[in-house]
C-alpha cells in the first residue's frame, strides 16, 4: 500500500479539497457526458434537484476514457466522497474492482448489477414501460405501422424495443413495426440529425407513431415527427413538453430518482438490488397537460388495467436481455 | 520552403516544436484565466497529477503507451507520403485479435500469451488497413478516404461481435467475458518490485510499455538501416524517381500499409490485454486519431513519436487530475488538447518562419 502515500498527499496538498472532511456525495457519469439530454443528464437533474433542496454540495465528474473509470472511481473513493454514485452498466467492472478497497464508502451503480456488501445497485425494468407506451402507440395507430428509432443496437436498446413490440402486438397483433438504429459509435447517441432522417424514413413507409429510445439523437425524431404531423414517443426524461401536441406520450425512467435517494440517504445507504420497475414507479409513461388531449379515457384505462397486471404478476413482460430473444418480432 | 533549410537541424527538432508547446499553454492559460480560475493552479495540478507521483506517471505513461503505438502506425505511413487516418478502426481490430486469442486458446503463462497477443493483434491490424492499402496500390482510391470510411465498417463490425458472438449470454453489457487470469500482462508494479522500486500498483502501465519502446527503435531501424526503409523514404520523396530506381509503387504502399496497421493494432495489446482485460464496445477512443497529432509533432521520426506520445499522455493524465479537482469543464479540457494539435501541426509555419529570420539574421551577420 505504499502506493497510496503520495496520492493521499497529493489530495490534500491541492487545497482545493479542504472543504471534503465532511463526507459529500459524487456522481460520476458514464462516457457521453453530462448534457446528453438524455441518460446522464437525468442523473444531473436529480443531483440538481438535491442540491437545491438540502443546500448541500457534490463532486461530479465526467469521463474522457475508459481507463479513467477505475481511476475516477478510486480517487473519489480517497477523497471521501460518500456515497459515490456511478452511472452505466459498463461500470459494473468498475466496482467489482474498486469497491472491494473501500468497505466503509457506499457505492451506487445504475443500470447493471453488482454483488457486494457496499454497492447498491439500481436496475429499471425498462421493457415494462416500453410495452405500455407500445400499448398506446398501437391504440392511436390508425395506418397499421408503428416505429421504433434506437441508438446503438445493443442489449439494453433492444430490451426497449421488444417490450415496445409486445405492448403494440398485445393491442394489435397485426401491427407492422418497423425498427432501426442510429449507428454503431457512440456518435449515434447524439446525433439528431441522423435521427430525423430515419424517422422520416419510417414516416414515408406508413409509421405514425416512432418511439424513439436513442439519447440525444431522439430530439432529431420528435421534430421529425412533428414536422410530418404524426405523432412521437419521448424518452427516459418526461419530453411531452417539447413538441405537445405531437409527443403521445414519454417513456419515464427514473434515474433522476436513484440519484436522488441514494444523495438523500447518504452514507451507509442500504445495499443490495433495488428494482425500479412499474410497482416502485421507476418507470411508467407520462401524462401531463401537454397530452392530456391526445390519450383518451379508454387508452388510459386500457393501459392502467394492464400496469395493474404487470405489477400483480398476472401479465409478464418479456425481458429481451434474459434470452436475446424477443416473442414480438 | 528556402527559409525552412536555413533552420539548423536541432532547432527544428527542438525549437519549432518547443516554441508551438509553448504558445498553445499560454493561449490555453488565458482561457482559464477567462473562465475565472487561476491558470498557475491549473499548471500545478496538471503537472503535479501527471508527473508529481508514481501513480500520476503511471497514467501518463499508460496513455502514452498507446499513443506511442498509434503515432509511430500514423509517422511509418507518412515516410511513404501515405495518410493513414485508420488508425481507430485497425486498433479496433487488433483488439479483436487479442479478444480471440486470449479467450479461445488456455495459455499456460502470460509471456506465451503475450507473443500470440502481440501476433493476433499486429495480423489483425495488418489485414484491415491491407484493403486500403490494395485499393491505392491496384485501384487509386485514395488512402485517406477509404481508411476513413474503414474506420466506420470496423465500429460496426465489432459492435456486431461484441453484441451477438462474444457477449455472454444474459450480460447486458456488449463486451467479451474477461480474460483467463493467465492472460494477465504484469503491471509496472510487478516488474519494478523485482527490481525493489516502489511504484503505485493502481495504474494499468503494463510490459507493453516495453514493447511500445521497442517498436521506437525498430521502426528507426527499418526506416534508416533497411532496404525496406530506403525503398519507403524513396517512395516519400519522389514517386517517379523511386519508380525509376526501380521501386514498384504498388509493392511499397501495400508493405507501408501492412507495417502501420500492424503498429496500430498492437495498441490493442495495452488497452484490451493490459487495461481493461476484456473487449468492450468503442475500446479504442479516439488514439488513432491522437495518433497523427503525435506523428505530426513528432515530425514522423519514432524519437519525436515517444516524445509527443509522452506530451499527450500528459495532457489526458493531466486533464483529468484538473476535471477531478477544478471546476474547469471537461470540454476545455479538449480545447487546451487542441489548441496543442492546432499549434504543432497546422500553425507550424507560423513558429518556422520567424525562427528561421532569426537565423537568417544571425548568419547574415
Amino acid at each position: 500500500m505504499t502506493s497510496l502515500k503520495p496520492l493521499l498527499g497529493a489530495a490534500s496538498a491541492l487545497g482545493l479539497t479542504a472543504s471534503l472532511a465532511h463526507a459529500e456525495p459524487a456522481l460520476m457519469f458514464d462516457l457521453g457526458g453530462k448534457f446528453d439530454k438524455s441518460f446522464n443528464e437525468a442523473a444531473y437533474n436529480g443531483a440538481e434537484r438535491w442540491r437545491e433542496e438540502t443546500g448541500g454540495s457534490y463532486r461530479e465528474i465526467e469521463m474522457q476514457a475508459a481507463a479513467q473509470r477505475v481511476q475516477f472511481a478510486r480517487r473519489l473513493a480517497e477523497a471521501g466522497s460518500n456515497p459515490v454514485v456511478v452511472l452505466g452498466f459498463q461500470n459494473a467492472p468498475t466496482l467489482e474492482e474498486v469497491a472491494p478497497d473501500y468497505p466503509d464508502t457506499s457505492f451506487v451503480l445504475i443500470d447493471a448489477v453488482v454483488d457486494l456488501p457496499n454497492v447498491r445497485s439500481v436496475i429499471f425494468a425498462e421493457h415494462e414501460g416500453s410495452y405500455l407506451v407500445g400499448m398506446l402507440a398501437a391504440m392511436a395507430n390508425e395506418t397499421g405501422t408503428i416505429s421504433f428509432v434506437g441508438g446503438m443496437e445493443i442489449p439494453l436498446i433492444a430490451a426497449f424495443a421488444c417490450g415496445y413490440a409486445q405492448g403494440a402486438r398485445a393491442v394489435n397483433p397485426d401491427i407492422e413495426i418497423i425498427v432501426n438504429y442510429t449507428g454503431d459509435t457512440p456518435a449515434a447517441w447524439n446525433d439528431p440529425v441522423r435521427g430525423g432522417e430515419i424517422a422520416r424514413a419510417q414516416i414515408s413507409q406508413g409509421s405514425d407513431v416512432v418511439f424513439a429510445a436513442a439519447g440525444g439523437t431522439g430530439l432529431g425524431v420528435l421534430q421529425a415527427a412533428e414536422d410530418a404531423e404524426v405523432f412521437s414517443i419521448g424518452v427516459d426524461s418526461n419530453q411531452n413538453h417539447l413538441h405537445p401536441g405531437s409527443v403521445l406520450t414519454s417513456m419515464l425512467k427514473l434515474v433522476d430518482q436513484a440519484v436522488y435517494d441514494a444523495f438523500t440517504e447518504g452514507p451507509g445507504l442500504e445495499t443490495g438490488v433495488v428494482m425500479m420497475d412499474l410497482a416502485a414507479d421507476g418507470v411508467g409513461y407520462a401524462l401531463d397537460e401537454h397530452n392530456e388531449h391526445l390519450i383518451s379515457a379508454e387508452m388510459q384505462d386500457a393501459v392502467e388495467e394492464a400496469k395493474a397486471a404487470i405489477i400483480a404478476g398476472d401479465l409478464i413482460v418479456h425481458d429481451y436481455r434474459t434470452d436475446s430473444t424477443c416473442p414480438a418480432f | 520552403m528556402s527559409a525552412a533549410r536555413r533552420i539548423p537541424h536541432w532547432a527544428d527538432v527542438t525549437l519549432v516544436p518547443l516554441t508551438s508547446v509553448v504558445l498553445a499553454f499560454l493561449l490555453s492559460a488565458v482561457l482559464i484565466w477567462a473562465i475565472g480560475e487561476s491558470p498557475w493552479q491549473a499548471v500545478k495540478l496538471m503537472v503535479e497529477g501527471a508527473f508529481g507521483s508514481s501513480y500520476g506517471w503511471g497514467y501518463t505513461l499508460y496513455y502514452a503507451t498507446n499513443f506511442i503505438f498509434t503515432g509511430l502506425a500514423v509517422a511509418v505511413a507518412f515516410q511513404a507520403r501515405l495518410f493513414n487516418i485508420g488508425g481507430e478502426g485497425q486498433a479496433l481490430l487488433g483488439g479483436l485479435g487479442v479478444a480471440l486469442v486470449c479467450l479461445y486458446i488456455p495459455w499456460p503463462h502470460w509471456s506465451l500469451a503475450l507473443i500470440a497477443a502481440t501476433l493476433g493483434a499486429a495480423l489483425f491490424g495488418a489485414a484491415w488497413a491491407l484493403i486500403p492499402g490494395y485499393l491505392q496500390a491496384r485501384r487509386g482510391s485514395h488512402i485517406v478516404i477509404t481508411t476513413i470510411m474503414f474506420n466506420f465498417i470496423a465500429a460496426s463490425l465489432l459492435g456486431y461481435v461484441l453484441v451477438n458472438v462474444l457477449r455472454p449470454q444474459g450480460s447486458q453489457d456488449p463486451s467479451s467475458p474477461r480474460f483467463p487470469p493467465e492472460a494477465h500482462l504484469p503491471s509496472l508494479h510487478d516488474m519494478l518490485a523485482v527490481v525493489g522500486i516502489p511504484f503505485s500498483r493502481v495504474p494499468p502501465t503494463n510490459i507493453s510499455l516495453f514493447i511500445a519502446v521497442a517498436m521506437c527503435f525498430a521502426v528507426w531501424f527499418m526506416l534508416w538501416r533497411t532496404r525496406l526503409g530506403y525503398q519507403i523514404r524513396a517512395f516519400g520523396e519522389s514517386e517517379p524517381a523511386a519508380e525509376y530506381a526501380g521501386i514498384s509503387p504498388a509493392r511499397i504502399t501495400i508493405y507501408v500499409m501492412l507495417i502501420s496497421g500492424a503498429l496500430a493494432g498492437l495498441m490493442a495489446v495495452n488497452s484490451v490485454m493490459g487495461e481493461q482485460q476484456r473487449l468492450v464496445l468503442n475500446a479504442v477512443e479516439g488514439a488513432g486519431f491522437i495518433g497523427i497529432a503525435v506523428a505530426l509533432m513528432g515530425r514522423n521520426h519514432p524519437f519525436g513519436v515517444f516524445l509527443a506520445a509522452i506530451l499527450f499522455g500528459f495532457l489526458y493524465q493531466g486533464g483529468a487530475e484538473l476535471a477531478l479537482w477544478t471546476s474547469i469543464p471537461r470540454e476545455l479540457i479538449v480545447v487546451i488538447q487542441a489548441l496543442v494539435i492546432l499549434f504543432t501541426g497546422a500553425l507550424d509555419n507560423m513558429v518556422r518562419m520567424p525562427i528561421a529570420r532569426l537565423f537568417a539574421l544571425r548568419g547574415a551577420r
